[in-house]
């Protein structure tokens, strides 16, 4: 935590109690934590070895040091994701000593319960929701942590950080609990859920300047690399087991890093040269293009794309 | 460092609140290309000519279509000095409830106003919310100047007509800033056209805006969260408190008690997973340990001996109702959830329900519905903790739960009046004298004189006068000067505005029981608030003391020249928030009973026009 002993001496002296912003941030977000883990009886965290997943049990293991995190993370795994962040994710998780447990999507498909889109450029996105709602009620979880920012996207920036999903997993916008103070309304019935949102004030550039002052490992294509990409809707698609370009696609090998992570076929990145945490950091201060609108197919559906995939419980 | 400004907005529908965000994001760019572009595009579709910039911040689907933003909705930029989170909160009026939502952790308020509208029911009742919720700072936008003409005087009516109101609000910092959102006036660059505003805009003041005291620093406040027990290796039986700071300073060694139990003990140590602190603060989140091995438990409040919060199973409160599907009335029953306790209780009593301005009260009101605000009396089945909403945002504040919905249906902010601390059971002892045996016996009377005025205006000089010419003319007097009391009774207290009634109250008290003994009690005080003074004279019309009200009129310009410990000069550098003349009013009193100062004569005159009016009470 970042105080500022000294601070700058106005008003009596009293300028010495003083957080930073990032100081204020994570003290916030632990206060969240501790509230779910008082409040709840079957907690999980969504890890998908992202990086505001990954800052997201950072800051979990801070908020109940020196005892371990007292629930486990779950993963969706949507079958397409990259192999370095599928690595990261057990490295990391290893670490923490937290129990990790894989919903995978091909189990439903196999199962007969999600039927997947074959069409040529589809993705598994919109897969992931029954996927995860199963998941959900198979630990019978009450309460699930998500990394989501309301930086990111515009119907995010309406949720509240205890939001309240009824017993189909759904998120009615219309009917959001007021939410003030630093008070959380944990209430719900058997088989309702309440999606939990820590980092809901943090924006990218936030959690690129924590994970930089806190040394948090990432996945590292998060970090600029040589890769073969190609061209496709105006974005850098890397060419992976999961995606292939067309005839018209060349490919070509460039100094590239992703902005985001999330599956092989949907994840666009970015040509950059910022392979350190303190040039990635500097990269987004400057940066024009939000995150997800630089580097994400999935979030181009439409305009209320991501209102709608949130309504039927998407993260 | 940067810091962290918390900022809620509102206005009315069509107010211009949405493009005045959009235009302080684009602006200070804190949007970005691709955003831009997707407005650009939709604006284009709908035939506009310009980039509609409200576009950036009407999120839901149903916004797009009402075209009105019905939510709170939560946007960020940052500037090199500060990181922004802005509630943007919408002024229709059946949201009252986003708009209390958003403001319940903001540091500024910012109001619009659409000038060729002027003050609007609207606009009182935000400011009477932003005051209801205690927050800070508020900031005026007049908008739409670019309709009027840069009309200067047209703005200086619309402020005017805005401060009558404020005058009966708890607000005591407010800026007005002239602008147009749509040509970006003032928001981020100054305007070209409105040369005569010579304050700063917009995003300037913001990022400037003194937001350092506005925690509580004073009275330490713990709220138990969670309870962290390990078993390792290194610690083999670790047992700590984990929980965010609500008010004060808290550190290593001190005494600490525990409520609801009361017990007592010492802070071991207060940790972190980088190491132990020196102090903690707020909001700070720490672990906290104990030197002795006592039950705490989440929903428990450390604090010191004293200085403790109220422990009640009665609550005062101001409610703001959320819910649309059921009423308030009285008898029924919810949970209250305050800090880390959630308790079930009864409403009692709905005492009344303000109207929308927040200043007419309805006795006769039995409900409280949808965006209705009332004072509620609860009663819990379990204590809570509560302080005065007005010193402490955390412990001060509630939220109602239906227990059948389990919805969030209603807000309270705690009133607690300072007068009813004395608990009932303690009776007044009387001595065997009566006040006019004494007062016979010493053949003296006692009384009390205040010198009310601004910081330089002469009131200890003009006391220490009189002072001197009773005691050498045999009575006893006694100087009771702000600055000393500061200095021992009061030392305890700030300079907020609550800290400040309670010095003018302690010395009221002071000057009280001096009087009954006999002497002549002189209080020099500034004593700004008219409030104040009439809680001094009504002491002592209870006690049936003489009191005289002397107001040292000595105009600000004078007091500023003439400026003695150089505090003018440290106030107008901004080194001394909430300085008297300077960043906070000083009310003239009304009614003295003199008014003495610099037209008044010489310093001997104006202690004998002072003997002669207490000659004129003993008679």
């Amino acid at each position: 935590m970042v105080a500022d002993p000294g601070g700058d001496g106005r008003a009596g002296g009293r300028g010495r109690y003083r957080l930073s912003d990032l100081g204020a941030l994570e003290a916030h977000s632990i206060h969240v934590f501790r509230e779910v883990a008082a409040e709840f009886e079957r907690p999980t965290l969504l890890f998908s070895g992202g990086k505001d997943s990954v800052v997201m049990l950072h800051v979990a293991r801070k908020a109940f040091w020196p005892a371990p995190i007292p629930f486990s993370v779950l993963h969706v795994d949507t079958g397409r994701n990259f192999t370095e962040v599928l690595e990261f994710r057990d490295r990391c998780v290893a670490a923490s000593g937290v129990r990790l447990v894989v919903a995978r999507v091909q189990d439903d498909i196999d199962a007969g319960r999600t039927v997947e889109d074959t069409s040529p450029g589809a993705t598994r996105n919109r897969l992931q929701t029954p996927t995860l709602l199963r998941a959900i009620a198979e630990g019978k979880h009450d309460a699930v942590f998500g990394g989501a920012r309301r930086d990111e996207e515009k119907a995010r920036a309406k949720e509240r950080i205890f939001s309240f999903r009824d017993e189909f997993g759904q998120w009615d916008p219309k009917n959001q609990r007021p939410e003030l103070w630093n008070l959380y309304n944990a209430r719900h019935r058997k088989g309702e859920h309440i999606r939990v949102f820590p980092l809901s004030n943090w924006t990218e550039l936030d959690v690129w300047n924590y994970i930089r002052a806190e040394r948090i490992d990432v996945p590292s294509i998060y970090l600029a690399h040589r890769r073969r990409v190609f061209q496709r809707d105006g974005m850098l698609m890397a060419l992976t087991e999961h995606l292939a370009p067309a005839g018209d696609e060349p490919v070509f090998e460039t100094m590239v890093r992703f902005r985001t992570v999330g599956d092989a076929d949907c994840t666009g990145c970015v040509e950059s040269m910022a392979d350190t945490l303190d040039l990635v950091a500097a990269e987004v201060a400057a940066t024009r293009l939000t995150e997800r609108g630089a580097t994400r197919a999935d979030d181009r559906i439409s305009e209320a794309g991501m209102e709608d995939r949130k309504r039927e419980g998407y993260f | 460092m940067p810091e962290l400004l918390r900022l809620a907005t509102a206005g009315s529908v069509d107010d211009g609140k949405s493009t005045l965000i959009g235009r302080l994001l684009y602006d200070a760019k804190g949007i970005f290309e691709d955003q831009l572009e997707a407005i650009r595009r939709t604006s284009e579709e709908r035939g506009q000519v310009e980039t509609d910039l409200a576009l950036l911040t009407d999120g839901l689907r149903a916004e797009r279509e009402q075209g009105i933003t019905i939510d709170v909705a939560y946007r960020y930029f940052a500037t090199p000095k500060r990181k922004f989170i802005i509630a943007d909160t919408p002024g229709h009026a059946q949201y009252t409830r986003n708009m209390v939502t958003g403001a319940s952790n903001a540091h500024v308020s910012l109001i619009l106003i659409d000038a060729r509208k002027g003050v609007i029911e609207q606009t009182r009742r935000h400011a009477f919310l932003s005051s209801m919720l205690g927050v800070p700072h508020m900031v005026l936008c007049v908008n739409k100047m670019d309709l009027i003409d840069w009309d200067q005087e047209r703005y200086e009516r619309i402020k005017s007509d805005f401060m009558e109101f404020a005058a009966r609000l708890n607000v005591h910092d407010i800026t007005f800033i002239p602008v147009s959102a749509l040509r970006g006036d003032n928001v981020v660059q100054r305007s070209e056209h409105m040369w005569w505003y010579e304050g700063s805009p917009l995003l300037n003041h913001l990022e400037s805006v003194y937001i350092g005291s506005d925690e509580n620093f004073i009275d330490p406040r713990f709220p138990v969260q969670y309870v962290i027990r390990s078993q390792s290796a290194e610690n083999p039986d670790f047992r700590g408190y984990a929980g965010t700071v609500a008010s004060g300073v808290l550190r290593p060694g001190d005494d600490l008690l525990v409520l609801p139990s009361g017990m007592t003990s010492r802070i071991a140590s207060i940790l972190t997973p980088e190491g132990e602190l020196a102090e903690a603060f707020p909001p700070m989140a720490v672990v906290i340990t104990l030197e002795d091995d006592i039950a705490v438990s989440r929903g428990d409040v450390l604090c010191r001996p004293n200085n403790r919060p109220m422990l009640t199973h009665d609550l005062e409160a101001t409610v703001c109702w959320m819910d649309e599907r059921s009423a308030l009335s009285e008898g029924k029953s919810y949970f209250l959830k305050q800090s880390t306790r959630t308790v079930r209780a009864t409403a009692e009593t709905l005492q009344y329900r303000l109207d929308v301005n927040g200043l007419h009260r309805d006795e006769e009101a039995t409900a409280l519905e949808i965006n209705e605000i009332g004072r509620v009396s609860f009663r819990c089945t379990e204590p809570l903790m509560v302080d005065d909403y007005t010193t402490n945002r955390t412990t001060g504040s509630f939220i109602v739960i239906d227990p059948t919905t389990n919805a969030t249906v209603g807000a309270g902010v705690v009133r607690v009046i300072a007068t009813t601390h004395a608990s009932p059971n303690v009776v007044r002892h009387g001595g065997r004298l009566s006040r006019a045996e004494r007062f016979a016996a010493l053949g003296a009377q006692g009384a009390t004189v205040l010198f009310t005025g601004l910081s330089g205006a002469g009131k200890s000089t003009l006391a220490a006068g009189v002072e001197e010419a009773l005691v050498r003319s045999g009575r006893s007097a006694f100087l009771l000067d702000g600055d000393n009391l500061r200095h021992g009774l009061n030392g305890d207290l700030g300079f907020s505005d609550r800290d400040r009634t309670e010095n003018v109250r302690r010395a009221g008290e002071v000057a009280r029981m001096f009087a009954e003994a006999g002497s002549v009690a002189l209080i020099a005080l500034i004593c700004p608030f008219e409030e104040d003074r009439r809680l001094i004279r009504a002491l002592h019309d209870e006690a049936g003391l003489p009191y005289v009200e002397i107001f040292v009129d000595t105009s600000l310009e004078e007091c500023e020249r003439r400026d003695p410990k150089g505090l003018y000069a440290r106030a107008r550098a901004g080194q001394l928030p909430g300085f008297t003349g300077i960043d906070s009013d000083y009310e003239r009193p009304t009614d003295p009973d003199l008014v003495l100062g610099p037209d008044a004569g010489s310093l001997p005159e104006q202690v004998a026009t002072v003997l002669e009016a207490l000659d004129g009470l003993a008679r």
